[in-house]
């Protein structure tokens, strides 16, 4: 299939951009293009204008920042996988990317992009959520820095405003892990669950559990209170709305949300 | 098919009902027709009849498809408008701004709710029944005398047969008033008489060319959509291309299987099986085509290998709103074999007996042939327990089966299943005949002409060989030509398996005829008697018999005969018919299952499949590959849904779980050749055994893991989910 | 219409392309590199695979004008006269295409893995080939040919 017709502006700086998204209420960023263009090829999504920041190459790092790990919005998975810093700070980071979509998505796609996209069964937004990230935005009125819990508003839907341009990623240095249940290998997660050490305090976040990424609080509550790990993932599908779709019902997400939930917890 | 270059071609987009059953109240192109040179046409502007039903006995004749839909979608996907236009992108354009007025109607998705005749599809027709075949009667006595009858369902699954490259057809009107259609096809011959028969054609007047065509597994023979290209490029008077897309591809390609299979089957204590009853309800989709007929193959193997002296068959076809079914890659015989398979099993299962010592029980002996099963079918040769003990041998069943015991014992979370299954199935299916043709050109090399298409399965290495081997040439001397009707004078196609035991054994046929000429020629060359006359094959050489120092190469026999004009003596065409084969074999599969997710993990497929003599065991060997695949691919993965209303719910390849080599082990392929009599190369089909022996292999694994937790079966595809369902279902 | 200048097989390219362009419809249509196949429409077979600056990209999930600079590498800039690259020639040898259409894909795809992995186990190979689909070959020969092509140093 074909995408609809739309106009294409390169940004040359986020500053640009931000003024290019500006120009038109239907505009859209375009930064890899592997979760915008497969629904424009289905007409899902019709952009009139797209403002390309792909080659915003100072976007694309990772870096300390004092206590946390300072990510560009541009940075692929690829590197995400490979790099050296995150490995050491954050492996759960990599471990996720390296189980999104297949090498030719991971060469192209962007933590931002999939981030920003906001697909409830994105495995990235979800470690995001866990790990209590911060967002950096860049706007008309300039840069603000916006909590992963404010960040996912939807299905599809985030905080950033239309002119908004997300620039960096940062999360704490946590060890945590990522288990991911998938019918088969490039599938999106039917069932996904990050599980991290942050600050002393296990937190637990769930993908394809509901209309956005979602954290487990029962079962981190329960933690808290010293249940066990198979008792507190008794509670993994607590206040979850898992869909039904062509890839699994909703008692049998909510089933695996609590298997995962026990294995990641014992891995941690 | 897409890189034909074809100067000024049109480019035709459908436009497909997005509702599953609805009366269209209007269509309104407008719009569409606003944009630069596009053109739309619904079924008013056309002038044809009904993609008629094939002309099988037994099935409905009133159910078939308009070319255009007519006043009413059956199914999401039904084509209700054409548009024309100069390039693709246009015509996507175009085709979203065609707006059609539905009135929609209740959907029947489901095959028993069609049965019950309470929505009807043709309502003229009053039944949603489109075939029937066995017999309704029951003998009440079937199972008298037998110790035990056990009972289950099976469903077959409803399957997208996936060829990487989707549809494509292009067609151009000659100067001469000629047309000629390129198809991604299986079947250019009969391609050719379906497209004269519908549009009213002389067939002299139609001439179908196959390109390299990228997979078809039964899938793409004539449908609509080539149809109506060439009926636009006649009208048009313009050369017009279509090509479909994936997700277009996904919901108007035929679909495979959808089958419920209803068993008993009924038996002593010591594992002796005597009676088996099979009823199968199939899912033939919103239009009565090749699908309805296809219980008839299923009915004709029910007996599968096994000597059962009482077989009862039953089965109704009825339509739904849901993509039409067709044949894919087995198309009958998957659901014969899987259902016999898990019925043996089952019976094991209540016997507490070895699924294997159970099937040694009840093997048609490997001396018994020609054998005629209670089902009527006449298999032609094997060795049923031959292959089954090569295959138990070859995975190590007695290790695997200790393992299997150990891990029961500890209460692991992952269990062990190993899956027996034993197939016979039937190739060239309707004893059809094949058309080849060998010429000796003017340097010594041949051509091979053949009747037989090739879209993947290697025909031009294997016929080469068969020729190249009766006339002593190098198999590059030898070229094989398929797929042009102007160039190749008839034949049927390829599909059912049947291409090598027939088209294979046509060509050498045309190759001995070649060297009966070529003797008499070298015998007028050299003043001997054509008898005298014998072939070196080592060197290519044809001589005197005794002495090989008076004699001539094949090169220098064609270049002297294009000299004399005599070339065209060597040159012959042979047609050769012959009765179904039955190939065989016997599969194991290893898996292991998470009794927490449910999610099951094939370890190995150790794979016996016996197809008589192979003429090149590499290119039969990667058939068995691929088949055991899509095999695997049914028993774990893949499923094609609907939701209540009929909207498919798997209509991309992101819903629709075909999987990749990360979901898929490496296969243990065994040979064994048990030759058939039936033709010279004593060869059988191989292309849909891997298919048919995989899936009740793998099946039957994954309930052999869960049979220490009270599980007698699992559902298909046996993945994660219905796993779960199972063990849940088992503990309740 | 935006004027996009890039490399492809080595050749230097311009061209104007529409901004819906898909690189892999600009490859094929406008450049006639007919090598490169569309399998489907969601990012999923991979058949479209060719190498942007040396990676395995899903061209059907591009725009052309994002490969506005870049050095695209297809099927057709592969082989050295008649002589077949290593890949190429290992599918060929290990009989590791039966339709073929998937095959140029799966070639790319196999180029970029080895020069990530030079000797990848067979699990490697597997889970590195996960974004490209065949019907026909059941993965198993295709899989040998990858090995085969790191044996050979490819």
């Amino acid at each position: 299939m074909i995408p609809a017709a739309f106009e294409y502006e390169r940004a040359g700086s986020v500053d640009e951009a931000v003024a290019l998204l500006g120009r038109d209420e239907d505009a859209k960023l375009l930064a890899g293009g592997h979760s915008l263009i497969p629904t424009m090829r289905l007409r899902f999504s019709r952009p009139s204008l797209l403002v390309d920041i792909g080659r915003l190459d100072d976007l694309r790092y990772v870096r300390e920042n004092r206590d946390r790990i300072a990510i560009g919005a541009l940075t692929r998975h690829a590197e995400l996988i490979r790099d050296p810093m995150l490995r050491e700070h954050c492996a759960l980071i990599g471990e996720a990317a390296a189980l999104i979509g297949d090498p030719q998505v991971r060469h192209r796609g962007t933590i931002g992009g999939s981030v920003a996209h906001g697909d409830p069964a994105s495995d990235l937004g979800t470690i995001l959520l866990t790990l209590d990230a911060e967002l950096v935005a860049r706007g008309p009125r300039g840069e603000r820095t916006i909590p992963a819990a404010a960040f996912f508003s939807g299905p599809f839907e985030n905080a950033l405003e239309h002119q908004e341009v997300l620039t960096e990623i940062r999360v704490p240095k946590a060890a945590g892990t990522y288990l991911k249940y998938v019918r088969r290998a490039h599938d999106w997660a039917t069932v996904g669950v990050a599980a991290a050490r942050v600050d002393g305090r296990v937190q637990v976040g769930l993908t394809s559990m509901g209309p956005t990424p979602l954290r487990a609080r029962s079962v981190e509550d329960a933690l808290a209170d010293g249940a066990s790990p198979a008792d507190a993932a008794a509670h993994a599908a607590d206040d979850t709305m898992p869909p039904t779709d062509a890839t699994a019902s909703s008692e049998y997400r909510a089933h695996l949300a609590q298997v995962l939930v026990r294995r990641a917890l014992e891995r941690l | 098919m897409e890189n034909l270059a074809l100067e000024g071609a049109l480019t035709v987009t459908f436009v497909r009902s997005l509702f599953a059953h609805a009366n269209i109240v209007d269509v309104d192109a407008t719009a569409a027709e606003a944009l630069p040179n596009v053109q739309v046409l619904t079924a008013a502007d056309m002038d044809l009849g009904v993609f008629g039903p094939p002309p099988f006995p037994g099935v409905n004749p009133g159910m078939g498809r308009p070319l255009l839909a007519v006043d009413r979608v059956r199914f999401v996907g039904d084509i209700i408008a054409i548009v024309i236009s100069d390039d693709r992108a246009t015509g996507a354009d175009a085709a979203e701004l065609v707006s059609v007025d539905y009135d929609p109607l209740p959907a029947v998705v489901s095959p028993y709710e069609a049965a019950k005749d309470e929505v009807l599809l043709f309502p003229e027709v009053g039944t949603n029944v489109a075939a029937r075949f066995g017999s309704p009667e029951h003998d009440e006595k079937l199972f008298g005398g037998c110790d035990v009858a056990v009972s289950g369902t099976l469903v077959s699954q409803r399957m997208a047969p996936c060829p990487l490259e989707p549809r494509s057809a292009a067609a151009e009107l000659g100067p001469d008033g000629r047309i000629t259609a390129w198809l991604s096809t299986q079947t250019p011959h009969q391609d050719r008489m379906v497209l004269a028969g519908t549009l009213g054609l002389d067939p002299a007047q139609v001439r179908v060319v196959g390109p390299d065509v990228g997979g078809g597994f039964g899938a793409k023979m004539l449908n609509v959509e080539e149809v109506l290209v060439v009926w636009l490029a006649r009208r048009l008077g313009r050369p017009v291309r279509w090509t479909e897309t994936r997700s277009e591809s996904m919901v108007a390609l035929p679909h495979g299987r959808a089958a419920r299979l209803e068993f008993t089957l009924g038996g002593m204590r010591d594992g002796k099986v005597l009676a088996y009853r099979l009823e199968v309800l199939q899912d033939c989709g919103a239009y009565a085509v090749l699908g309805a007929f296809l219980p008839n193959l299923t009915g004709l193997m029910a007996s599968g290998v096994y000597a059962i002296p009482r077989i009862e068959f039953e089965s109704r076809s009825v339509v739904t709103n849901t993509t039409p079914i067709s044949a894919f890659r087995g198309a009958g015989r998957p659901e014969a074999s899987q259902v016999i398979e898990r019925a043996i099993d089952t019976f094991a299962a209540e016997l507490g007996m070895d699924p294997a010592e159970v099937r040694r029980r009840n093997f048609i002996p490997a001396d018994a042939f020609p054998h005629t099963t209670a089902s009527h079918a006449v298999y032609d040769s094997g060795d049923y327990e031959g292959a089954l003990e090569l295959a138990l041998r070859s995975v190590g069943y007695d290790e695997l089966r200790d393992e299997q015991r150990h891990r029961r014992e500890q209460a692991a979370t992952t269990q062990l299943g190993i899956g027996i299954s034993c197939y016979v199935e039937i190739t060239n299916g309707i004893a059809e005949s094949e058309f080849g043709e060998v010429e000796i050109t003017p340097d010594g090399g041949a051509i091979v002409r053949t009747g037989s298409f090739s879209h993947g399965q290697g025909h031009e290495t294997t016929f080469a060989m068969i020729a190249a081997e009766r006339l002593g040439l190098p198999v590059e001397k030898v070229t094989v030509h398929k797929g042009d009707t102007d160039e190749i004078a008839k034949g049927t196609g390829t599909y059912g398996s049947k291409s090598t035991q027939i088209g294979g054994a046509a060509a050498r046929l045309a190759a001995d005829d070649v060297l009966e000429l070529a003797k008499q020629l070298v015998a007028d060359y050299l003043e001997a008697s054509p008898a005298d006359i014998v072939l070196d094959p080592a060197v290519g050489r044809l001589h005197v018999a005794g002495d090989p120092s008076i004699g001539i190469s094949w090169a220098d026999l064609a270049s002297r005969a294009s000299a004399d004009e005599r070339l065209a003596e060597l040159k012959a065409e042979h047609e050769f018919q012959a009765a179904p084969t039955f190939p065989f074999g016997a599969h194991v599969a290893v898996v292991e299952v998470d009794t927490e997710t449910g999610r099951v993990e094939l370890r190995r497929l150790v794979a016996v499949d016996d197809a008589g003599t192979l003429i090149n065991p590499l290119i039969a060997e990667g058939q068995v590959h691929g088949g055991i695949a899509t095999g695997v691919a049914q028993a774990l993965y893949e499923n094609f849904v609907y939701d209540d209303d009929g909207n498919p719910l798997t209509g991309t390849f992101v819903g629709y779980a075909f999987p990749s080599s990360a979901d898929l082990p490496s296969w243990e392929a065994v040979e064994m050749e048990t030759p058939t009599p039936l033709n010279a190369l004593g060869a059988k089909g191989i292309g849909e055994s891997g298919t048919i022996g995989a899936t009740p292999a793998v099946h039957n694994a994954v309930v052999d893991a869960l049979t220490p937790f009270g599980v007698r079966n699992v559902d298909l595809p046996a993945n994660g989910e219905n796993v779960w369902r199972a063990l849940r279902e088992a503990k309740a | 219409m935006t004027r996009i200048a890039l490399t492809v097989n080595g050749s230097r390219c311009e061209a104007d392309v529409e901004p819906r362009q898909l690189l892999v419809y600009f490859l094929r249509d406008q450049l006639g590199l007919k090598g490169t196949n569309v399998g489907c429409d969601t990012t999923s077979c991979g058949a479209c695979t060719v190498l942007v600056d040396g990676e395995s990209v899903k061209s059907c999930t591009v725009f052309a004008v994002q490969a506005d600079g870049c050095e695209v590498t297809t099927v057709e800039g592969l082989a050295q006269g008649d002589e077949l690259h290593p890949v190429q020639q290992a599918f060929h040898e290990q009989h590791a295409l039966q339709c073929g259409y998937c095959t140029p894909g799966f070639v790319m795809a196999t180029i970029s893995l080895l020069k990530e992995n030079p000797n990848p186990s067979e699990v490697e190979i597997r889970d590195g080939l996960e974004g490209n689909l065949c019907r026909c070959t059941g993965y198993h020969n295709i899989v040998k040919a990858v090995q085969a092509a790191a044996r050979a140093g490819a």
